[in-house]
């Protein structure tokens, strides 16, 4: 693999953002665990970016641990794969933490299952080749990354073979592989850099050897020395260069990202691909690199259980389609106090109102809250500080997105741009006044008339 | 391995949803904000307890507490809102005003401007955030013009006084007499004037304090002071007033207090760092404009109405172009326009 020195730079760090407390004192010293095989789970058949997969099995199919269950539709569409030996109990249907209902694959596990260390080993253990992969060739690559069911881990949870599908266009010239984590609580990216660099490292060089790029860089916030010394441990020699950045919200944004490391603005409305990045989170990475060199599908994720509503605070891999109950329970279950559950990070989880929720590809953690933590502060009258303006990491200004969204002044969220919005969080976060604005400019980019 | 505990997840645990984000700042409130306005301001009070003794209490007293009576009566009797006294910035706009009268005018000037500031200024736009003019210098502007001897360049001056109360206010002197002041009384306060005004000192210390909590930003203050150097300066080598230098337009007359504690209102400023510094070049523009070419000898209080009045215009000229350019139009089929 010819990953060449690093050549563009960026700065480390980007414009404006925040600096809320990081919170990651509750789970970052948990090593990794892995949860002991439930006895069912149900596997949502869209838990991606794009088209539904069609199921591929019927109730009573007896299915093996990486049996496809449901087939990708299209291109932008993603298949997915059984967790666990056993049976098919139904087809079924639930309700995502993002209010979509979607189709799904109930499993019952029946005999012998891989789990514990065996598990582990299989999908992050031992020796990962970094020499010698580009005798595969890009299109092979992106075969198995498309069959093995990959999304993007980080959270947007888009079809990672889609990203990695060359484009004449637009040429690739840089892999970023993301392991900024910058969502308060969230640990479960640290833990994997920390105890799995090697996976990370050789599926960062497959994805390059797929998208065409010439260098490969991992961006890691500065708060996470140990996942940092780790995998420049594993890079050593490979020409993968490992880069600090400033830890700043909304850093792990891919493009916050993209111009903190390489020092190229993505265009608004368009992609890193339009500026010659592909990125993708570490645990993708590792993915890749499970799916390419030992034809593992994405079946199982590491999921952080954390914040102070939680009685045990863990980093655990988990199989995909476990429930929220579940992974909760092990952890010893939620405290009184606890108030809110999200899927993911504070600043961009959703809140979860059902605990039979499943565990998705896109699932980076399960923050609980207390009430000491939640926003409830009464909303006042906009002072015009500008604060918000101040902390937008795209130099909008949402105290007058927010007013446009509230009125429906549709010409006057044009104007100040409430499409280029990425709904980070900043601006809620710092308003004095407790002004909503996050979820009023949400509101008007969904309802925003079509041009 | 940790044994799978039973359920403790029971139906009894009540979960909220809410959209995110889940955090929130709590540490900075508006309410915070106003405080450290206050804070900031008592530098400035406490030069002018120093210069006026108790005609500063009193008159600052009366403002406050006018102010707090007039929101009550306006927001909470008659337009039957929450109580927002809380708030404080009922009690910023009476110290502001306080600040900005004359030690000598009577105290029914203090209770109408107060009337007029909350009212005129500030209720009669919708209350806290909806209001175009600093209610407190529309309050100022509307005693002036309706008690103009109470408030004219003739009111600070008590003969006979011991103290620096028996001569003109300096930019008086240096209008209509050709007589130069000395600079350092200027700096430390020790001259006739506003109750506020006086000392660029303690208006630096306070202003300082604003601009380190956040409580304002440095934009416009930096503008207006920039403005009103280099306009002094070509003033000066123009020989306009000749006995009035860039000194004393910047330390004289209410240009620190206004640029610091006055242009620095959130409420009626632009909502971007070009917006404000636009809008503080118009500040110190204006300024010039009434202390060489007008009857008045100072003009802060009008050109910080006059540039409040131009603040929408100029937060439609200075949309920022978010990072990564503008949104991208539809993408047009057939070229058809």
């Amino acid at each position: 693999m010819s990953a060449q020195a690093f050549g563009a730079r960026g700065t480390g760090s980007f414009p404006r953002g925040i600096h809320p407390a990081q919170a990651k004192h509750h789970s970052a010293a948990a090593a990794l665990e892995v949860l002991p095989p439930p006895a069912r789970v149900e596997i949502p058949l869209l838990q991606h970016l794009g088209a539904p997969a069609t199921a591929a099995v019927k109730p009573r199919d007896p299915v093996a641990w990486g049996t496809v269950l449901g087939v990708a539709s299209g291109f932008v569409s993603a298949s997915v794969h059984s967790p666990l030996g056993g049976k098919v109990v139904r087809l079924g249907v639930t309700t995502l933490p993002n209010g979509r209902h979607v189709p799904t694959v109930a499993v019952a596990a029946e005999g012998e299952q891989v789990a514990g260390q065996a598990l582990w080993e299989a999908l992050y253990g031992g020796p990962w080749p970094t020499a010698g992969l580009d005798e595969l060739t890009p299109e092979a690559i992106g075969a198995v990354v498309r069959e093995a069911g990959l999304v993007g881990q980080g959270g947007a949870a888009f079809p990672t073979h889609v990203k990695l599908t060359p484009n004449p266009a637009k040429p690739v010239d840089t892999v970023l592989v993301n392991g900024c984590e910058c969502e308060p609580f969230l640990t479960a990216d640290d833990r994997l850099m920390r105890e799995a660099p090697a996976p990370i490292v050789a599926g960062a060089l497959l994805a390059a050897r797929a998208a065409g790029a010439r260098q490969v860089v991992i961006g890691v916030e500065d708060n996470k020395p140990e996942a940092v010394a780790a995998l420049r441990a594993a890079a050593e020699g490979t020409g993968v260069v490992v880069q600090s950045v400033r830890t700043k919200y909304p850093q792990g944004g891919e493009r916050q990202l993209v111009l903190s490391v390489v020092g190229r603005i993505v265009p608004t409305g368009g992609l890193p691909l339009d500026v010659g990045v592909v990125v993708v989170n570490v645990g993708t990475a590792a993915a890749i690199a499970a799916a390419v060199l030992r034809g593992r599908p994405l079946t199982h994720r590491v999921v952080a259980v954390t914040g102070p509503g939680v009685v045990r605070p863990a980093n655990l891999l988990v199989p995909i389609g476990v429930s929220y109950r579940e992974v909760l329970d092990f952890c010893g279950g939620l405290r009184p106090e606890a108030v809110r559950v999200l899927s993911g990070g504070p600043m961009m989880g959703l809140a979860v109102g059902d605990l039979a929720t499943p565990v998705t590809k896109g699932t980076s953690g399960i923050t609980v809250l207390t009430a000491r933590e939640v926003r409830k502060a009464a909303e006042t009258a906009c002072v015009r500080c500008g604060r918000c303006g101040e902390a937008c990491p795209l130099g909008l200004v949402p105290t007058r997105l927010a007013l446009a969204s509230r009125h429906r002044d549709w010409a006057l969220a044009r104007r100040y741009h409430i499409q280029a919005c990425i709904e980070c969080g900043c601006c809620a976060y710092v308003c004095p006044a407790a002004i909503p604005l996050t979820q009023l400019i949400r509101m008007g980019k969904a309802m925003l008339p079509k041009e | 391995m940790v044994a799978h505990p039973p359920d403790r997840v029971g139906p009894s645990a009540i979960v909220h949803v809410a959209p995110g984000p889940h955090l929130q700042d709590a540490a900075f409130t508006t309410r915070r904000m106003m405080a450290d306005v206050l804070v900031g301001l008592a530098p400035v009070m406490a030069a002018a307890v120093a210069v006026f003794g108790w005609f500063a209490v009193m008159q600052v007293g009366i403002c406050g507490l006018a102010c707090l009576a007039a929101e009550y009566l306006f927001h909470t009797v008659m337009r039957r809102k929450p109580a927002t006294l809380g708030d404080l910035s009922a009690v910023v706009t009476g110290a502001i005003l306080g600040l900005s009268l004359p030690w000598s005018a009577p105290w029914y000037v203090g209770v109408i401007g107060s009337f007029a500031a909350i009212g005129f200024g500030k209720v009669v736009f919708g209350g806290l955030g909806m209001n175009l003019f600093n209610p407190a210098m529309v309050g100022r502007a509307f005693v002036m013009i309706s008690f103009s001897v109470a408030l004219g360049a003739g009111a600070f001056v008590l003969p006979d006084a011991p103290s620096v109360l028996s001569q003109a206010t300096p930019l008086t002197v240096g209008k209509m007499t050709g007589e130069v002041t000395p600079l350092w009384p200027l700096f430390v306060g020790n001259v006739n004037g506003s109750l506020g005004e006086t000392s660029a000192i303690a208006c630096l210390l306070g202003g300082l304090w604003i601009l380190v909590r956040r409580a304002g930003t440095w934009d416009a203050p930096l503008a207006i002071v920039g403005t009103v150097a280099v306009l002094s300066a070509g003033a000066q080598l123009a020989g306009i007033h000749p006995s009035l230098t860039v000194g004393h337009h910047l330390l004289g007359g209410s240009l620190l207090f206004g640029a610091l504690f006055i242009a620095t209102d959130p409420v009626t400023s632009p909502l971007t760092r070009s917006g404000r510094a636009v809008f503080g070049i118009l500040i110190g523009l204006f300024v010039m404009v009434i202390r060489l070419f007008s009857g008045y000898p100072e003009g802060v209080m009008f050109a910080v109405l006059l540039a409040n009045a131009m603040v929408p215009l100029i937060n439609r000229w200075t949309v920022p172009t978010p990072l990564g350019g503008p949104v991208p139009g539809p993408v047009q089929k057939g070229g058809g326009a």
